[in-house]
């Protein structure tokens, strides 16, 4: 039976990846390497103030101090440095009309993946901000946002635009001395997004960031700012994909979330980098430094991932509870098939009084992957009367793969109450079964049960892009599941 | 419609099944009692398609298909159900995403257009009621948190929206009190007609009462030992199955 079911599963793993395609358009590429020449090269391009440099420059220095962490439940082969490419920026052909055109081969890859960079065609109600390798191509909506006082922009822009704001708050929630990739971000960093809510300000669109690996050889490494002040709200997206390529790829971002007093921030991300064949071989290194901070009083930040792509995930968006009555959630489905390897969850760390934090995790491995949760739920000495709930749970398609779950529960008072639940199940041969006598095939029985698993964790998206991220479950597991 | 020649089938082995005959025609009702580990259910499985169990000898037709070599949801599709005596939970599938599926799924073999969202609601409520379900539970997920008996009855409602040419009920009867059971006799008997056919399996004379076969069985120890009209659950009502014990080791 057991073989059976093997051959079930090594049927349902042929899913392919339907975002590999390159776009043959011309690079300004910078040599391969990385030093502080390189670093001047990329700030020089980016015509940066002098500001911006030094702290490049600072976190290189610290960087070069600092070692690769090995700490994760992860096989990462030795990554060398000097043979990446830091800068990469695709040519606008000609000369465009006005500044918000955008050249067509560009369009014609966003449209492509499905993301159409004219306002009138897209999705009602969602401003998206579209970056390609380590530029930002086109913001869609700004105008809109702009009457209500929301900034929605590139990381570039807003440091020429708005350089008081992003002085105030970039490093503020990610120091560059935080952790090796962290670091390495904040040297040589590209492009990303920013986005500031002013005061009493409700979001009126979801805002998403949609990047797009396509050179060759090349980094990753972008930057996202998120400011919601005093009684704002915002709901943010950020979507991924990259080329299928033989060798692996280095994506090493830093988010960092910021709100005020009463501040709401819910932030998506359904991320779909290019996991790699079937034998493991290629792929994106996924070493993302995502976090939060709870800094007024009631403020809220929430977190939804649906993590189904990259070769190997690294990455543990956080909040950090530092006002008092703040809450913070971390919804994460984190799919890992054929060679993939995943090590990711949360950090709660409540230093605010009765401040409340909900995880729930829901893995699937399937294949000869590797999943695991890995979390942090911290309540300081003052941080009286918190309460933080964990449900962690685990699926297993197949008996080649492997769940892990490493919860650390540190709480320094006597009234906080900390709840951790985990449960690790198998699908049912029963379950399938089951669907197949009502005329489903395997195949759709294991995309209606696991998406019946994640159910909780894809309540939460927005959605348009529910719907996308069931999709996505369903493909990445074709070929992988009994 | 159903034929089933001499079929043998073995477990890690064992054989259960020494060699079955049966014939099932449109219209007929047929009950297969036994006792325990007779070979029942394994029977059920094995028509509709479950791969746990060695055929050794034999074959099943269906409509002069071979089904034996047909997987499971191909036989579903083409009309055959069977009702679990043990129906699984599918946590976080809903009853209306699933049966959906699976109805459309049957609408796709035979080239009919999916159907749509409205009228596929229409139809669950109108079955709903054949098996006065509460209209609650199919907003929930497959059989989760459902009673034993309102599993039994989702089992009839699914039943109700497949219209199954031939419906095999395992111990469908098991674990229900006597208002569900008239429940469930009572939705079965409404989807009775000359077109599809029904067997019953069950272990008790009691759900005969209700659902009135046209053919009893008696299977015991891998064979069928005795058929005949109604009237032989009574006779085994009566006697019990030491009698058929008694007679064939005798």
């Amino acid at each position: 039976m057991a073989v059976e079911q093997d051959q079930i599963l090594d049927g349902l793993t042929k899913g392919e990846y339907k975002f590999g395609f390159y776009t043959d358009i011309e690079t300004d590429v910078i040599p391969k390497g990385l030093n502080e020449d390189v670093i001047r090269m990329i700030s020089e391009k980016k015509q940066e103030p002098d500001w911006m440099l030094e702290f490049r420059l600072k976190a290189y220095r610290h960087w070069l101090t600092m070692k690769m962490p090995r700490w994760a439940h992860l096989q990462i082969p030795e990554i060398n440095f000097q043979d990446i490419i830091y800068y990469a920026a695709p040519k606008q052909k000609a000369k465009l009309a006005s500044l918000d055109e955008v050249d067509p081969e560009l369009k014609a890859t966003f449209d492509k993946l499905g993301i159409p960079l004219e306002e009138q065609k897209h999705l009602a109600g969602v401003a998206v901000d579209a970056v390609m390798d380590s530029v930002s191509v086109k913001t869609t909506f700004k105008e809109t946002l702009a009457d209500l006082g929301i900034i929605f922009c590139s990381f570039s822009e807003a440091i020429r635009e708005h350089p008081e704001l992003v002085k105030k708050y970039m490093g503020s929630v990610v120091p560059y001395t935080d952790n090796y990739f962290a670091a390495l971000n904040s040297a040589v960093f590209s492009d990303g997004s920013f986005c500031y809510i002013p005061k009493g300000v409700r979001c009126p669109m979801e805002l998403s960031t949609y990047f797009r690996i396509n050179a060759a050889n090349t980094g990753q490494f972008e930057r996202t700012l998120l400011i919601a002040d005093t009684d704002a709200y915002v709901s943010y997206l950020e979507g991924c994909t990259a080329p299928m390529r033989d060798e692996n790829q280095l994506h090493a971002a830093v988010v960092e979330l910021v709100a005020l007093e009463r501040a709401e921030i819910k932030y998506s991300t359904v991320q779909n980098w290019y996991p790699g064949d079937r034998e493991g071989k290629g792929g994106i290194y996924n070493f993302v430094t995502k976090r939060g901070i709870c800094k007024g009083d009631y403020s809220k930040i929430s977190w939804t991932q649906v993590e189904t792509g990259s070769a190997i995930t690294w990455k543990y968006p956080s909040v950090i509870l530092r006002g008092n009555n703040t809450s913070g959630e971390f919804y994460s489905v984190a799919v890992t098939n054929n060679h993939q390897q995943a090590d990711t969850g949360t950090k709660m760390i409540h230093i605010g009084k009765n401040s409340r934090s909900r995880i729930v995790s829901k893995g699937i491995s399937a294949g000869h992957s590797n999943n695991s949760y890995r979390g942090l739920v911290k309540i300081t000495k003052g941080a009286e009367n918190c309460r933080n709930y964990t449900q962690c749970d685990s699926l297993l398609l197949g008996d080649k793969c492997g769940a892990h779950t490493f919860p650390y529960i540190e709480v320094d008072n006597q009234s906080s109450v900390v709840e951790h639940e985990a449960t690790t199940s198998k699908i049912g041969e029963d379950q399938i079964f089951y669907c197949n006598q009502r005329g489903i095939s395997t195949e759709d029985a294991v995309g209606l049960i696991v998406n019946g698993y994640a159910r909780e964790v894809l309540n939460k998206l927005p959605m348009e892009f529910a719907v996308e991220a069931q999709k996505l479950l369903q493909i990445s597991l074709e070929g992988s599941v009994g | 419609m159903l034929i089933i020649r001499n079929l043998k089938v073995k477990i890690e082995g064992k054989e259960i099944l020494k060699g079955i005959n049966l014939e099932v025609k449109p219209g007929e009702v047929h009950a297969i009692m036994g006792p325990n580990g007779s070979g029942k259910s394994t029977l059920a499985s094995v028509i509709a398609g479950r791969d746990f169990a060695e055929i050794t000898e034999g074959e099943v037709l269906f409509d002069g298909e071979n089904l034996l070599s047909m997987p499971a949801e191909e036989r579903a599709r083409k009309g055959i159900f069977l009702g679990f005596q043990y129906p699984v939970e599918i946590p976080g599938v809903s009853m209306v995403n699933f049966l959906r599926t699976a109805l459309n799924e049957h609408r796709k073999y035979k080239g009919l257009e999916p159907v749509s969202a409205s009228d596929f609601l229409k139809l669950m409520r109108q079955k709903a009621e054949l098996v006065e379900m509460d209209s609650q539970l199919t907003g929930r997920s497959v059989n989760e948190g459902f009673s034993g008996g309102e599993k039994k009855r989702n089992e009839i409602f699914q039943m109700a929206v497949l219209e199954p040419r031939l419906a095999i009920l395992d111990e469908t009867d098991s674990g229900l009190d006597i208002d569900a059971l008239r429940i469930v006799a009572k939705g079965v008997n409404k989807l009775r007609s000359p077109h599809n056919a029904t067997i019953l399996i069950t272990h008790y004379q009691r759900l005969l009462d209700y659902i009135v076969p046209d053919f009893v069985h008696v299977l015991y120890n891998g064979r069928i030992v005795r058929s005949a009209g109604k009237e032989l659950a009574l006779e085994l009502e009566k006697k019990g199955y030491e009698w058929i014990k008694e007679e064939n080791e005798a």
